[in-house]
């Protein structure tokens, strides 16, 4: 009886899986989707602890003071993160949960193996009745440790604790560890009696998943970590394989499929391949001839804020394009303090989104509507590019890449082809950025040297507040 | 050869599962807009947080005098409960940021 039950749970689970992904995929539905996923979610976990029985012996689970244990323990932690993370920082904690997800995986594996490598050795199990087990066990535990390696990796590029390195002859290096640990691997599935192997597979793997994530510059982390997300799945569905359990089966494969879908949608948006994110990293060694060329370009026009709030309350259409540093700044409310001061004026105010300003697509746009920005207001790329050319003033607060004509002029460009907003074509346009230093593709911008362009130097929120301080004087 | 004959044959509700689903979760998110990349990316996120029932069957299974099992085993639950708890909180976080105010 129980173990129909937890059949029915299992199956439940799934159906809200797909279901769940499916209205996260519509702005209507999403949170709802959100809401079923997680309750499909309780009922799979409850089943599990309640229902599950070893189908050989018939026994039931133990350790119930170790598995509520855990499961409180890691529910405040989770919940805790979740809600005190700033808005800002979603996506260094989603990189931070993969990596918790990953090492589940990978811990389960090493549990498991060890269990396996027991009952070798007392003579219980034939090592050739295991190969297709160790094969399953070998691989969760690679993609896990990789998944995990990668996103703290990940976690710590994004908040700025990790730099980029990247040194010659990486890419071999990184095939050199993946290729061992796959031999290794091979070597363990035909003798699984050496535990020793296993632990070498488990430090290369976190080596790969280290230097694998290490070279690939910031502005691609929202790839990365997407990738690594359905890795994650993926090793999920080992667990599945190896339990024989069908809710673990399908979530892990349903996310690792979803998930590479993902990836790849977000390099379109970027008119990337997702090789030239995994393997041509950005800056490297070509920066410095880069870098070197721009600064024989010319000067820059700076632009005081007494001078930018004229400007802006004088115009007719304004057009702010967010980036990261707004994001940085935490200066979304400000920003919107600043589109209402416009409006009483009469002034239009609109935002241009790109598709992967900040670090994460949907980035801007989750941050403006948690600052009350109205839907409307938010124009996505394509809406933005036709109404420059009717636009007074551009102010860009902390984005650069994604306004860079670089993309659309300069065929050398690494950025060359990423679609991008045409914010030369409006009358003037006012940079608000910290410095003259580039963005995360670490290329300059020509659009700051030219003469439409004003330089507004300072962090985002401390010129929003001083240009609405302006306005209201105006 | 054979070997592999053989393991097709035995899993093969499994592997119809597998290439069944994998068609399933491109076809599902085949559509989304790209504002919603961050929150679905986070809801999958949650979902391969199904790992943590692989983490809680390690650890019933544990003898209870199995020290490293528990140990590491327990490890996995916590890890795999931040993850499905942090994962769909964040979620939901995000996306109360979308909710229709006019």
């Amino acid at each position: 009886m129980g173990l129909q039950l937890l059949t029915v749970c299992y199956l439940v689970g799934s159906v809200t899986f797909i279901l769940g992904l499916k209205m996260l995929s519509n702005p209507a539905t999403a949170r709802r989707g959100n809401l079923v996923a997680a309750a499909g979610m309780i009922i799979a976990v409850l089943g599990t602890i309640f229902l599950y029985h070893n189908a050989e012996t018939g026994e039931s689970l133990h350790n119930y003071g170790w598995i509520f244990g855990g499961l409180l323990i890691g529910g405040i932690i989770g919940t805790m993160a979740a809600k005190k993370v700033k808005m800002t920082a979603m996506p260094e904690m989603v990189s931070l949960f993969n990596g918790m997800g990953g090492a589940c995986a990978a811990l389960i594996s090493l549990v498991e193996f060890n269990h396996l490598s027991a009952e070798l050795a007392a003579g219980t199990t034939e090592s050739s009745s295991v190969q297709s087990t160790v094969l399953i066990i070998v691989l969760g535990l690679i993609i896990g440790s990789v998944s995990f390696a990668g996103s703290i990796i990940a976690w710590g590029k994004l908040n700025g604790r990790v730099k980029d390195y990247s040194f010659k002859g990486q890419n071999i290096l990184n095939l050199i560890f993946l290729a061992i640990a796959i031999g290794a691997a091979v070597y363990l599935v035909i003798n699984p009696a050496h535990q020793m192997v296993l632990y070498i597979i488990l430090v290369l793997s976190l080596l790969y998943g280290v230097l694998f994530v290490m070279p690939i510059g910031g502005a691609d982390m929202p790839v990365v970590i997407s990738l690594l997300n359905s890795f994650t799945g993926v090793a999920a569905a080992c667990g599945g394989f190896l339990y024989d359990n069908k809710v673990m089966l399908t979530g892990g494969i349903l996310v690792g499929a979803a998930g590479t879908l993902l990836t790849i949608l977000m390099c379109k948006a970027m008119n990337r391949s997702l090789t030239n994110v995994l393997v041509g990293s950005f800056g490297g060694s070509h920066k410095n001839g880069d870098a070197a060329a721009a600064k024989a370009q010319g000067a820059y026009k700076e632009i005081s804020v007494t001078d930018a709030a004229m400007v802006m309350s004088y115009a007719n259409r304004v057009m702010i394009v967010p980036g990261y540093g707004l994001a940085v700044a935490q200066a979304q409310h400000i920003c919107h303090e600043l589109e209402k001061i416009l409006e009483e004026k009469g002034v239009e105010v609109k935002y241009a989104i790109h598709p992967v300003a900040g670090r994460m697509p949907g980035h801007m746009n989750v941050l403006l509507a948690e600052a009350d920005v109205s839907y409307d207001k938010l124009l996505e790329m394509e809406a933005a590019n036709d109404e420059f050319k009717t636009t007074d003033a551009v102010l860009i607060l902390g984005a650069n890449d994604v306004v860079n004509p670089a993309a659309k002029n300069d065929p050398d460009s690494p950025i060359y082809g990423m679609p991008i907003l045409e914010v030369e074509q409006a009358k003037t346009v006012i940079v608000n950025k910290r410095s003259m230093k580039p963005g995360y593709a670490g290329i300059e911008n020509d659009l700051f040297f030219q003469p439409k362009t004003a330089m507004l130097f300072g962090d985002a929120k401390k010129v929003l507040q001083d240009l609405c301080a302006e306005i209201k004087a105006v | 050869m054979e070997s592999i004959l053989q393991f097709i044959s035995t899993n093969q509700q499994i592997i119809y599962i597998v290439i069944l689903m994998i068609f399933v979760g491109i076809e599902v998110i085949g559509r989304v807009p790209s504002v919603l990349h961050t929150p679905l990316m986070s809801g999958a996120n949650a979902i391969h947080g199904v790992v943590v029932i692989g983490a809680i069957i390690v650890m019933g299974k544990a003898a209870t005098d199995n020290y490293t099992a528990l140990i590491l085993g327990f490890l996995a639950v916590v890890l795999g409960t931040i993850n499905v708890v942090g994962g769909f909180v964040v979620t939901d976080r995000m996306l109360e940021m979308f909710k229709k105010k006019k």
